[in-house]
């Protein structure tokens, strides 16, 4: 018996892909103008992630009022029950083919690592990103009030150790769609929004 | 029409190239004033003057006619730098300017006075027994004539009065000036009249300043878009905006910064206007949404002049990058002096000079500059085998009143004293026994030289490397012609060895880069692992009988 549950609202899926594509160009224009790449010549690059980087935070504006207002905040209280078993889980029941062991509701989204990794996005990554990129664009004007152990050095290292922390995050999630019951099945959720119940371990 | 003093001296083999200046010089000139017509409204018109409708036998006659109104105009002229050729270092005291001061090109005015004096604002500047108090010493009518005006090299400043063999014996002419026609053409200063001095310094057109050359006198809008003929038509005055006959903004100490708004009508304050400040302010892009704000931000690191002017050199003049004395006083086969010019006609060897290297187009180099120049005294210590500094430009890297600057950096190889360990002075330019134009022997000529400085001088002598810098400022660029961001945020651009400054696309930090893709590697790496075993573990139970 397989029953549908409607997990993720409009907003969210609009959220999450139009942050992906944001998140996705400004690591490619961010990457150009960090002379990683020339597929974008400098001032294109800097236009580019300038518009998208703006777009990010509007966007981020609307998350965080949705997410207090819905309360879909508490999705990302952490927890770290049985989260052996889900480590378990990936290092080795996958594998074998073992249930997985987490049991998703509209309640609880997330399974436990996941809650540790969005919330380390949304705490660390997120907002080293956010305030070192704010910095790094307003330098002009707000370099008078730094502290003097802070140059546009330092405001770079860290936007750029940020973005390299955000690139390492992109590949393990992306992969992590891939382990459903089929590989496109939870990309498919997000596309929907809605999720086949399964049953698993409580 | 309006020429001054801009040739060398006859000399062998220079005789078709300056028939040639001249002719082309003059259809220019001519093309210029038929087009543009007399110099801006006046409410005198000083063909009506009875006082100028000579004769004049000399030209301080004509300064006394000039004076007869304009009676504060000499004793102004007197006060400024185009006179005394005389400048105080503000930093150290010490005195400048061209009296005294050596440089890398013709290296020093002692001892050839006469000679240089055809850029002085004078009349009989010949040695050191000049009467710099006298009025009507002045030459009014080389900054403000609008007619045919020649200060030759070689009359201490006065122009031709009457056919002249020059240098004596040569069968080489300059023709008289006509000095009432030059007085009665007298107006505010065209761009010819300051660069009839200016665009020759160096002895030759655009040799110094790789900014200033005599494609300014009719410039296109790319060449400059402030003089542009077919636009804003600027004369020099116009930012070097002159009071009582002091003319700012020089060289030798310079505005690098000048972080203010545009000057207000009528403040008082000391502010040069000559900055690109004085008019543009501080946060002079504007209209441009996504850049406009960041191109002001810019303007705290960066001059003005390191964007808009693009390369120097650009109007069809070469500018001297490289000059090497050593090199001069070679012979032709029938021993004789000799030139050499390369492909573009332009001259990289005189026998009387050395070697040269001329260029066009010339990319700048970047400083930090904070205005202030350290020029040497003429007595500075030479270290034998290391490149001697003329001048340095000063200026922190990241200071508040510093800025990048675009330069020119000139290489120059010039005989010093190997006992006294100081650069010498020669005496070049003046038809005599000792000067090395005319007599090719470098021993008598920094003999000579040496004599007129008063330094001493062992007999002994070789050359040395030596390096100058001189601003770029001029030739301003139409904005659509700046340069763009990836011509400094790139690896390798034009900023690539300037210290001070976090430059995006040019800096990165390699363990930076190390940690963040190492990081992306390891995840690449888990995530192939991970999704083998997945792969090969299904495959295996794929084959493996159904429970
Ligand atoms: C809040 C959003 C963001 C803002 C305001 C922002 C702003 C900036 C600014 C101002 C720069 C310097 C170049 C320039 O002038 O445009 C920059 C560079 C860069 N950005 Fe962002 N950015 C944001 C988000 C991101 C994200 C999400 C990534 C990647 C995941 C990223 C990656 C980079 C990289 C790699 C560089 C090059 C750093 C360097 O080499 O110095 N940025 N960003």
């Amino acid at each position: 018996m397989s029953k549908r549950i409607y997990l993720f609202t409009r907003f969210e899926r609009f959220w999450h892909w139009s942050q992906a594509a944001l998140i996705l160009t400004l690591l490619f224009s961010g990457l150009a103008i960090h002379g990683t790449h020339s597929l974008l010549d400098f001032q294109t690059a800097v236009e580019v992630h300038e518009i998208a980087a703006w777009l990010l935070i509007g966007l981020w504006i609307f998350a965080i009022f949705w997410h207090f207002t819905t309360g879909q905040w508490k999705h990302y209280i952490p927890t770290l029950r049985n989260i052996d078993r889900m480590v378990r889980y990936y290092a080795y029941g996958i594998f074998i083919g073992a249930n997985h062991p987490y049991h998703i509701t509209v309640e609880r989204k997330h399974n436990p690592l996941q809650r540790l990794a969005y919330l380390g996005v949304k705490l660390l990554i997120n907002p080293l990103i956010w305030i070192s990129g704010l910095i790094y664009l307003f330098w002009g004007s707000l370099k008078g009030f730094m502290p003097e152990f802070i140059g546009l050095q330092q405001v770079a290292v860290a936007h750029t150790l940020g973005a390299f922390l955000m690139l390492a995050f992109v590949i393990v999630h992306v992969y992590l769609t891939t382990t459903g019951h089929t590989p496109l099945e939870k990309i498919k959720v997000m596309i929907t929004g809605w999720e086949k119940e399964h049953e698993s371990a409580k | 029409m309006r020429h001054a003093a801009r040739f060398m001296p006859a000399s062998p083999a220079d005789g078709p190239a300056t028939a040639q200046w001249w002719v082309l010089g003059t259809a220019l000139l001519l093309t210029i004033w038929l087009v543009s017509g007399p110099l801006a409204a006046s409410t005198a018109d000083h063909t009506k003057f009875k006082e100028l409708e000579g004769p004049f036998a000399t030209g301080q006659e004509v300064t006394e006619a000039c004076l007869g109104c304009h009676t504060e105009a000499a004793a102004q002229l007197m006060q400024s730098p185009h006179w005394t050729w005389e400048y105080q270092d503000p930093v150290k005291g010490k005195p400048l300017g061209k009296k005294t001061m050596l440089n890398a090109f013709c290296i020093g005015h002692q001892s050839n006075e006469a000679f240089c004096a055809a850029c002085h604002a004078g009349y009989g500047w010949e040695d050191d027994q000049f009467d710099f108090t006298a009025e009507r010493n002045v030459d009014c009518l080389v900054c403000h004539s609008a007619e045919e005006y020649v200060k030759p090299f070689g009359l201490a400043g006065h122009p031709a009065y009457e056919r002249t063999e020059y240098p004596p014996d040569s069968g080489k002419f300059y023709e008289p000036t006509d000095l009432v026609a030059a007085a009665r053409s007298v107006g505010v200063s065209s761009r010819e009249a300051c660069g009839s001095c200016h665009f020759y310094g160096g002895g030759g057109d655009g040799v110094k300043h790789g900014d200033l050359d005599s494609s300014l006198v009719d410039p296109g809008r790319e060449l400059d878009v402030h003089m542009a003929s077919d636009g804003l038509n600027f004369s020099c005055a116009q930012c070097h905006e002159t009071r009582d006959h002091k003319v700012p903004g020089s060289r030798l100490s310079m505005t690098a910064s000048d972080a203010q708004g545009p000057i207000m009508r009528g403040r008082k304050d000391d502010r040069n206007p000559a900055s690109c400040q004085a008019c543009h302010g501080e946060r002079p892009h504007s209209g441009d949404l996504l850049h406009a704000e960041r191109l002001n931000n810019h303007a705290h690191i960066l001059a003005c002049q390191t964007c808009h002017i693009p390369t120097y050199a650009r109007g069809g003049v070469p500018t001297r990058m490289a000059w090497d004395w050593s090199e001069a006083t070679r012979m032709d086969g029938d021993g004789k002096p000799f030139m050499l010019r390369n492909e573009q006609g332009h001259l990289v060897y005189d026998s009387r000079k050395g070697s040269f290297v001329p260029k066009e187009n010339v990319v700048p180099e970047y400083l930090w500059f904070d205005g202030s120049v350290d020029y040497i005294q003429p007595d500075a210590p030479v270290e034998p085998g290391q490149v001697f500094h003329v001048n340095r430009f000063r200026g922190t890297p990241g200071a508040e009143e510093a800025r990048i600057w675009p330069v020119k950096k000139f290489s120059g190889r010039q005989p010093y004293d190997t006992e006294h360990r100081q650069l010498t002075v020669m005496q070049v330019a003046i038809p005599n026994d000792t000067s090395l134009w005319f007599n090719f022997d470098f021993t008598k000529a920094i003999e000579a030289g040496m004599a007129a400085t008063g330094r001493p001088f062992s007999g002994e002598f070789d050359f040395v490397d030596t390096r100058m810098t001189w601003p770029i400022t001029h030739m301003v660029a139409p904005a659509e012609d700046a340069l763009a961001c990836a011509d400094c945020h790139r690896p390798g651009g034009r900023l690539d060895d300037v210290p001070g400054i976090w430059l995006p696309g040019r800096d990165s930090h390699p363990w930076v880069d190390g940690i963040g893709f190492g990081l992306a590697g390891l995840m690449l790496l888990g995530v192939a692992a991970h999704s083998g075993t997945r792969l090969v573990s299904r495959m295996r139970k794929r084959g493996a009988p159904h429970e």
